[in-house]
């Protein structure tokens, strides 16, 4: 299969997300027997993408992609597959990666599996799994059209460095766009500065009820800085109005797969599980020693947070010398 | 009101017929004459319009349900599963009600889903919404249930359709996008801040780390994120009315389906977790463990 990997940038620099998508586009293009073709929209330095193997790699430029129209983006990356001829089209199941990918599928009259974790390649079918019911269960889908779009789960498709590194080859490609291809339009952004967001984050510590009260965070936050680790909150405090909600992790917060996950005074109601269960090491620490949270916990300490969180922040130290 | 409303817009329509040509040709290549009309009429009228307001809903088990997967390892198994209106379409439904309130007009929800679903209208029929349409389907495909709302909204022509961000059931966040990409409108998803001032919207979503600030024109179609609003219950009084309030059903889209699913399982289940006491040699313990044996600091 011929795979088109869409790699998002950001101030021109390849995001994490970007390696992730190589290496899903790849271990799938091994499995059927194809070839990776990158994509980037605007003006990106695209050199990284070799260090995971990426040759191949398209550069789309066009006045009417500057203000990032997710509807622009989704015709170029249409405009893209057609010219390659690609039969599969991957893309990060992002903020933006999401509001791209089913105008896409309804442009190529394909089939989209979102936000998947794994892909097989069965009796020359594409078969996605993807988390449901915010991870208390997991599907495989058919795509059954010719033409096929994923998204896939950020951090899920650990990126993988090429034995020998690429040289990336960058071919222009301009896309054909009209003014009606650009519908809504960003015209700010606003990122909170110096503060890592539980989605990206590799590492996160979340506060609940535990914490006895919102002025008690500063124990979270600051074993989070010394993890340099995001600051997750359960969906009990949000509501309390302790912590903001896009710090809440769970069913109707973020759905999160970091590589560590600490939940501190956090008891594991089942939407709080249901967003964080797919963390490769969860930690818990509760007084309650049937709490919900320890039975899907790799490591747990049986104790008050209040108590715990500082001796632990500063045995954590003389480990990561941060 | 009315007359002077139609009389003014008319001799606009006349005007702006070549305007029109240049303005607006390629912003609605592939909807119809009615839509453009329905552009001019609220661009140029300068008069207050009222909102034709389409919302999506769905049901879906409530967040507390444990998961049992179904006889045919394909869907969950249904049995005693308590089903609720999908909470971010609350926020899309609250968001609905406060448009109307503040220009006019009518709401209209619409749901596609099996028979019990059905009971999401009568909450949205208690809320006051205007109108009810059911459409029966048990597909899981997502485009098959963009299509049978896209055309809803085709014969309908809503200035706003409002839907939740995903559905917490299949978690799919697609039909939005799909919607406005079958009726060629603008879309915002993640919306936790929606302004609209005659044509134009302005709205806030939530990107990585941050937020975005999106401007596009109505028609549109918008997806809500929790904190968009703070949505109301309704009344027992009107919870009864509803009872009785009509549902227009309608035949599903002959759409085929676009992916199948093949198998549902549980997660692998997690093999018994070290855990510890809290003195001091045990939170040194688990430091260790996390960086020589889990390798994770």
């Amino acid at each position: 299969m011929k795979i088109l990997a869409y790699l998002e940038t950001l101030d021109g620099a390849l995001k994490k997300t970007a390696f992730e998508t190589i290496t899903a586009a790849q271990t799938l293009a091994k499995q059927s027997g194809g070839s990776v073709v990158g994509l980037v929209i605007g003006s990106a330095d695209t050199t990284q993408a070799g260090v995971y193997g990426l040759a191949d790699c398209l550069v789309a430029k066009h006045a009417h992609l500057e203000k990032q129209s997710t509807s622009a983006f989704a015709e170029t990356i249409a405009q893209a597959a057609k010219a390659e001829n690609a039969d599969v089209v991957i893309l990060p199941a992002s903020s933006t990666g999401k509001e791209i990918a089913p105008r896409l599928a309804v442009k190529l009259e394909a089939g989209l599996a979102p936000d998947t974790v794994a892909h097989e390649i069965a009796g020359g079918d594409l078969v996605a799994t993807r988390p449901v019911y915010a991870g208390k269960a997991r599907l495989k889908v058919k795509i059954t059209t010719a033409k096929k779009v994923v998204t896939i789960r950020p951090n899920v498709f650990t990126a993988k460095k090429a034995d020998a590194a690429a040289t990336v080859a960058n071919r222009d490609f301009a896309p054909n766009l009209s003014d009606s291809h650009v519908k809504a339009t960003v015209t700010s952004v606003s990122r909170n500065t110096g503060k890592l967001d539980v989605a990206e984050a590799d590492i996160i510590v979340s506060g609940g009820r535990g914490l006895k009260g919102p002025e008690n965070f500063h124990l979270v936050e600051s074993l989070a800085g010394t993890l340099g680790a995001a600051v997750g909150a359960s969906r009990a405090v949000v509501d309390a109005g302790w912590r903001p909600h896009g710090e809440q992790v769970g069913q109707t917060g973020k759905t999160v797969s970091p590589t560590l996950y600490i939940a501190a005074g956090i008891s594991g109601a089942i939407q709080h599980l249901a967003g964080m269960s797919s963390s490769k090491v969860i930690v818990a620490i509760n007084k309650d020693k049937d709490a919900p949270i320890f039975q899907i916990a790799d490591y747990g300490i049986v104790g008050d947070a209040f108590e715990v969180l500082p001796k632990l922040t500063e045995k954590v130290k003389s480990v990561v010398h941060r | 009101m009315q007359t002077k409303y139609f009389a003014s817009c008319e001799i606009l329509c006349l005007h702006s017929i070549f305007f029109c040509n240049f303005v607006f040709s390629t912003v609605y290549i592939s909807t119809t004459e009615t839509t453009l009309h329905y552009y001019l009429f609220h661009t140029f009228s300068g008069e207050p319009f009222s909102m034709n307001i389409l919302v999506g809903l769905s049901q879906v088990p409530d967040t507390t349900t444990k998961i049992v997967i179904g006889a045919d390892s394909k869907a969950i198994d249904s049995k005693g599963v308590k089903y609720i209106m999908n909470p971010y379409d609350e926020f899309a439904l609250e968001e609905a009600l406060r448009l109307k309130e503040k220009n006019g007009g009518t709401v209209t929800a619409v749901t596609v889903g099996g028979d019990t679903a059905k009971d999401v209208l009568r909450t949205a029929l208690a809320l006051q919404v205007d109108k009810a349409i059911f459409i029966k389907s048990d597909s899981a495909d997502s485009f098959v249930i963009a299509s049978n709302l896209a055309a809803v909204a085709q014969e309908s022509k809503p200035d706003v359709i409002l839907f939740g961000r995903q559905s917490i059931d299949y978690d799919s966040f697609q039909v939005a996008p799909m919607v406005a990409e079958l009726l060629d409108l603008p879309s915002v998803t993640m919306t936790s801040k929606l302004e609209i001032n005659g044509t134009s919207l302005t709205a806030e979503r939530d990107i990585e780390g941050g937020k975005e600030t999106v401007s596009a024109s109505l028609p549109a179609v918008i997806s809500a994120q929790k904190g968009l609003n703070e949505p109301r219950y309704p009344k027992l009084p009107d919870i009864m009315k509803a009872k009785s309030k009509p549902i227009e059903e309608r035949a599903a889209t002959a759409t085929a389906a676009r992916t199948e699913v093949v198998g549902m399982e549980l997660p692998a289940a997690k093999g018994k977790g070290k855990i510890f006491g809290d003195s001091d040699g045990d939170i040194s313990e688990l430091v260790k463990l996390l960086h020589e044996e889990a390798k994770v600091i």
